[in-house]
């Protein structure tokens, strides 16, 4: 496992896009977190003598405002805040359901196995977008239940990729030497199976922040996530292509952000899958 | 065929049936109905509007009077758009997000599955690294943001093109949206075929069809892009409902008058009738659009449903 781990970070370091894809994530990530601290504005202050004013280094607003004066620095830096979070959060819930109910799936097997990806294949089918926007409506606009109802659907992938993980382990020695020692099934999948799949999951898992942050900022831009006067990169893009002719600003910074943040996570989580696929595209 | 066929049929119905059930009941559940306003009605109006749509009856009856409705056809009037029933709405926005999303389909195919061969074709060579790139940046970059940085550009910098709104028979209005739309299923797109290209170029029926002579172009298209396109047929689901959901932002940035707008106003504004219109439409066009991938997949490959 260990080598397998080394040979593929050594493929990682041979590739510079993804190398530079990290860096961005974590340039942009350290800027969320210690940005306010360079430039502090509120992000409700309004400030009512530079109201729609274009970004300049020169002023107090680097980024510019918005149309009630509001910083568009702080704003943008909170929104990808809330984005980064939910994404991170979102995938470790998707993760948690995935590992569970796939690794049970795999190592179970027979009519289980069988029972259980047929529940996925149905739940994959629905159209799961407006069963979200549903639960967002039926239980209140809540943060939490964001974090939750994100996740939930983030877990139907994860949970195929962890069984055909599984799948692979099953038969192999150190699990047949867990049977003969007389461990439970429970104690076995805990103990040995998800331990065993965890590495490759992971790095499944990189590619799952981008969809979800993906996701978030769709639903706040629909106006059914982060509510105001907390912003989300969404919902700060929804009003930013609302003024996009007198004050393009406001549209292209929190667009050019989560554009940028987007692409360097798939960038990152594809050389991530292929440095430890052996198998070359 | 048609066994398998009537088979896959047979069980989209159930399906159907508990979408239809699910959405009903959470729709109902949800705190707060149609008629909640700023100002609270007098008891008296609110019973007679509550009576007059039936919601003051037990929920059971209400379900049976809904699917007793929905089978002949009748979706119930809207609760919010007064005097429109809601198949007249959707019947009113549905040619339009039709052919935006028919349009964005029709681009994503036709421009994608090219563009992956050609990328397999010259394998590991600079356009193949500069599609791929593209295609990078076309999966992680949202429709939300796609559309307005256009719009910016071709509308409003470059006057090319309208930044938004709709006139009946005029393309021009929907050449942005269709291309925001159509970009992050495109780019699913070529990367599929370009990766099931290698794997089957690198085949032995592949290396025969050389061997005897044929000319690149009839390799391809006679022997190579059948197998190849198996993924894309199993991707087109996914892409369907990836433009749906995508259609709900384009049209709302575009101020297109199509459906998007009434699943999020209608669950927001309790419109019940409206939000289930919406939830058996766009569920109805995902399961066929299952059903039509399903027969494609045993057309190109038999062995498909021989197995079952």
């Amino acid at each position: 496992m260990n080598t397998r781990f080394q040979s593929a970070a050594d493929r990682l370091r041979s590739k510079p896009a993804a190398l530079f894809a990290l860096a961005v994530i974590l340039a942009l990530t350290a800027l969320t977190v210690f940005g306010p601290w360079i430039n502090p504005n509120g992000i409700e202050n309004l400030d009512w003598l530079h109201v729609a004013e274009g970004p300049s280094l020169k002023s107090a607003h680097w980024f510019g405002t918005d149309r009630l004066g509001r910083d568009l620095y702080a704003r943008t830096l909170q929104g990808a805040r809330v984005s980064l979070s939910i994404g991170l959060v979102a995938s470790a819930v998707s993760l948690l359901i995935g590992i569970g109910y796939g690794a049970v799936a795999g190592y179970v097997g027979g009519r289980t196995d069988h029972l259980m990806m047929r529940i996925i294949e149905i739940l994959s089918g629905l159209p799961l977008i407006f069963f979200v926007i549903f639960l967002t409506v039926v239980f209140g606009r809540s943060e939490s239940l964001l974090f939750v109802s994100i996740g939930a659907v983030g877990w139907l992938t994860m949970a195929r990729i962890v069984r055909g993980q599984t799948l692979s382990i099953r038969r192999r020695e150190f699990i047949e030497a867990a049977i003969a020692s007389g461990a439970g099934t429970g104690r076995i999948i805990a103990k040995h199976v998800i331990p065993n799949v965890i590495g490759p999951v992971i790095v499944y898992a990189t590619l799952t922040v981008p969809q979800i942050i993906m996701f978030e900022s769709f639903l706040s831009f629909l106006g059914l996530g982060i509510q105001e006067p907390r912003a989300s990169l969404g919902s700060l893009i929804a009003d930013g292509a609302g003024e996009m002719e007198a004050a393009p600003w406001i549209l292209l910074i929190p667009g050019g952000f989560l554009a940028a943040l987007l692409l360097c996570l798939n960038i990152f989580g594809d050389g991530l899958r292929d440095a430890l696929d052996a198998k070359e595209r | 065929m048609l066994r398998y066929f009537l088979m896959r049929l047979g069980s989209a119905i159930p399906t159907l049936f508990i979408i239809v059930t699910l959405a009903f009941f959470l729709i109902h559940a949800a705190p707060g109905g149609p008629f909640d306003q700023e100002q609270t009605l007098p008891p008296k109006i609110m019973a007679n509007l509550q009576n007059a749509y039936g919601l003051d009856q037990p929920m059971w009856i209400q379900y049976e009077h809904y699917l007793g409705a929905l089978l002949h056809g009748d979706f119930g009037p809207s609760f919010k758009y007064k005097d429109f029933s809601v198949t007249e709405l959707i019947g009113q926005g549905f040619p339009v997000t039709l052919e935006l999303g028919a349009a964005a389909l029709a681009l994503a195919l036709g421009l994608g599955i090219p563009a992956g061969i050609f990328a397999a074709l010259h394998h590991n060579s600079a356009a193949d690294y500069a599609a791929m790139s593209l295609a990078v940046a076309g999966i992680a970059i949202p429709a939300f943001v796609v559309l307005p940085f256009l719009g910016l550009l071709f509308g409003i910098y470059l006057h090319w093109l309208p930044v938004a709104g709709w006139e009946p028979g005029s393309p021009r209005h929907l050449v942005l949206p269709v291309l925001a739309l159509a970009l992050p299923p495109l780019s699913v797109i070529a990367r599929l075929v370009r990766a099931s290209m290698l794997d089957v170029l690198g085949s032995h029926f592949i290396r025969t069809a050389f061997a005897k002579g044929l000319p690149l172009h009839t390799v391809i298209v006679r022997h190579a892009l059948r197998p190849a396109l198996l993924p894309v047929a199993g991707f087109l689901a996914p892409a369907v409902a990836s433009i749906m959901t995508g259609s709900l932002v384009v049209e709302s940035i575009a101020g297109l008058p199509g459906i998007g707008r009434y699943l999020v106003q209608g669950a927001l504004n309790r419109d019940y009738t409206l939000v289930m219109g919406m939830v058996i439409l766009y569920s109805t066009m995902l399961i066929v659009m299952g059903l039509l991938v399903d027969l494609l997949y045993a057309w190109l490959d038999p062995r498909v449903a021989l197995s079952r």
